[in-house]
């Protein structure tokens, strides 16, 4: 009987759901497929195309080969760029992470006017990067004026305001994530190891943490990829300055972030696009390289469970 | 607190005051937390001179000017502040609904016809999803000029054709999850797609709209880059680009009016958040669970 009920009904939904549906592509697909071609697909494929080019704009491309590749590689303000952007992620990693945990552990512990503060706590978060930036940078130089210096003038300055910034901005994101994290562990579980005589520092150790792996694996590789592609914030904050002059005549813009600095290569000479673009290139590789990482980290912990 | 435990007078008194004092610590916290923006807000009242002395200083009977600021504010730079507000509203509200409709009839299309086509066009989506908008930064600014994509009554198209993947990815892990039994009643009444989609399914898809929604606003309203590339920026601006005009200028603009209109941009996001918290940070947290 199975069988047979089975593919019946498979026949049913061709011809009521399936069919139908096919036959209005046009209404239902189209539109999105046609904007997501012009929007993603097309650009995509043409950059890839152009990071092996020689162009100033999309018309005069002349093929390169690897060479653009080469000069992103050798080009010191570019791997400055990466191992600024990592140290940024991994420090503000580590600070968001830790400050969220605890923030949500003391608020879901059923304290008054946890719903306010955690409102408060995410406010920062619906600002854009721009106007973000440009409080903190009035507040900094407001503060940094007393000594007679400034954010733009100091890259240790530069780099610590520019974490302030994103932990500001991000710590009640992810204490959002925690708190629901920290909401689902059953009040069994919470009961049965009282009984048993756990005590607050044991409970967080073997219960909270454990059962609320996925949020901090969700929570850590969020932040790590918001900082590699942080734009508008080390733009307005920073700006790439100060500059360091190199004796062979080029200069490391000390406080620029990988995304930055491809955006510089691009629109400071527009005889570096080919090189900008295959910075681009390894950058999305990158970016995707992490989100590969993150997928089956995810997945092994679903598994376990 | 509903579950009193006998042994416990004691313990639980510790535990009440231990409570209070959390309470009195976040409440300190919170407010150190929204002080950047308390700052702001109360410079946005003092003179440009008594800012530049002393921007932490609260307002006195000499540095207060009232609203003379957020007049000053209208006039400051070479561009219009409202016509940035305009534009702003219009492009992020156009693109949300455009981006709504059509990603959620493209995403019931690839859940229920399950051919070749919804299968890449569903895999690109996934795949858009981690590619950084610098990698698309200078082809997509170009197509956009090509196809005259690039005024505030267009650069919807980009923004649904970029913002498609999160947005498709979303709603297809929904609908997938919704009962076929329901449609096919529908279908065996005599109600064809278009019916069923606007009548049935729409109205069941609630949530997850308000999560997409929440999600595509909240990146549009902030996006500064995108706009900034492709729109002509003599002519048209947002309101982050807006900012970013003033900044350039730093040191020669009226500060004053600069606190008066970095007020009055994060005004629509502080009213939006007020009146539907619930919702933003519900579809925050269905967001996130995506990455």
């Amino acid at each position: 009987m199975k069988p047979i009920k089975r593919r019946s009904n498979a026949a049913v939904n061709s011809t009521l759901i399936r069919r139908p549906i096919q036959r209005c592509f046009a209404l239902f697909l189209l539109p999105t497929m046609a904007a997501f071609c012009i929007g993603f697909l097309y650009p995509f494929i043409k950059g890839m195309y152009l990071s092996f080019c020689k162009f100033t704009t999309t018309s005069n491309a002349k093929w390169i080969g690897f060479a653009n590749y080469q000069k992103a590689l050798a080009d010191p303000g570019f791997v400055h760029s990466f191992v600024y952007t990592a140290l940024v992620a991994l420090v503000s990693l580590v600070i968001i992470n830790v400050l969220a945990f605890a923030v949500a552990y003391a608020l879901t512990r059923k304290i008054r006017g946890a719903n306010l503060f955690r409102g408060v706590f995410f406010l920062p978060n619906l600002i854009g990067g721009i106007v973000l930036g440009y409080i903190w940078s009035m507040l900094f130089d407001g503060f940094l004026a007393n000594y007679g210096t400034s954010i733009v003038l100091n890259t240790n300055l530069g780099y610590w305001g520019l974490i302030i910034v994103i932990c500001w901005q991000q710590i009640g994101y992810m204490m959002i994530i925690y708190i629901a994290g920290l909401q689902s562990i059953s009040e069994d579980m919470i009961e049965a190891a009282k009984i048993d005589g756990a005590n607050g520092w044991h409970m967080l150790k073997d219960i909270t943490l454990p059962t609320i792996m996925p949020s901090i694996t969700i929570c850590t590789f969020l932040t790590l990829t918001n900082s590699f592609k942080l734009f508008d914030q080390n733009m307005v904050l920073n700006g790439g300055q100060p500059f360091v002059f190199q004796s062979n005549g080029t200069v490391i813009r000390s406080t620029e972030m990988m995304a930055l600095n491809i955006y510089n290569t691009f629109y400071l000479n527009a005889n570096s696009r080919g090189v900008g673009q295959a910075k681009a290139v390894l950058f999305f590789l990158l970016v995707a390289a992490i989100a590969l990482v993150q997928l089956s980290a995810t997945r092994s912990k679903e598994v376990q469970q | 607190m509903s579950r009193v435990n006998a042994p416990a007078a004691i313990e639980h008194h510790e535990r009440h005051t231990g409570k209070t004092v959390l309470t009195v610590v976040f409440a300190i916290i919170s407010v150190l937390y929204i002080m950047p923006i308390v700052i702001v807000l109360y410079n946005s009242f003092k003179s440009n001179a008594a800012i530049n002395v002393g921007t932490f200083a609260l307002p006195n009977k000499e540095s207060f000017v009232g609203f003379s600021n957020y007049v000053n504010g209208m006039t400051v730079g070479e561009y219009p502040f409202v016509q940035s507000v305009a534009y702003s509203f219009l492009i992020t509200i156009t693109s949300v609904i455009l981006i709504i409709l059509c990603t959620s009839m493209a995403a019931w299309y690839i859940s229920r016809v399950d051919d070749i086509v919804s299968r890449i066009m569903y895999y690109l989506c996934v795949f858009s999803m981690v590619v950084p908008f610098q990698m698309v930064m200078f082809t997509l600014t170009k197509t956009a000029n090509t196809l005259t994509l690039n005024t505030p009554w267009t650069i919807q198209i980009i923004y649904l054709g970029f913002g498609a993947g999160l947005a498709v990815f979303m709603f297809t892990g929904f609908v997938k999850s919704m009962p076929l039994e329901i449609e096919e009643a529908a279908a065996i009444d005599g109600c064809g797609p278009i019916r069923t989609f606007f009548r049935v399914v729409l109205p069941m898809l609630g949530p997850i709209i308000v999560s997409v929604g929440v999600l595509e606003l909240m990146w549009v309203w902030n996006d500064y880059l995108l706009p900034y590339l492709v729109l002509d920026r003599t002519k048209y601006r947002t309101i982050p680009i807006h900012i970013q005009y003033l900044q350039g200028s730093y040191g020669h603009v009226d500060l004053g009016a600069v606190m008066a209109l970095i007020m009055l941009s994060i005004l629509p996001i502080i009213i939006f958040y007020l009146s539907c918290q619930k919702y933003i940070i519900s579809g925050v947290m269905a967001g996130a669970v995506k990455g």
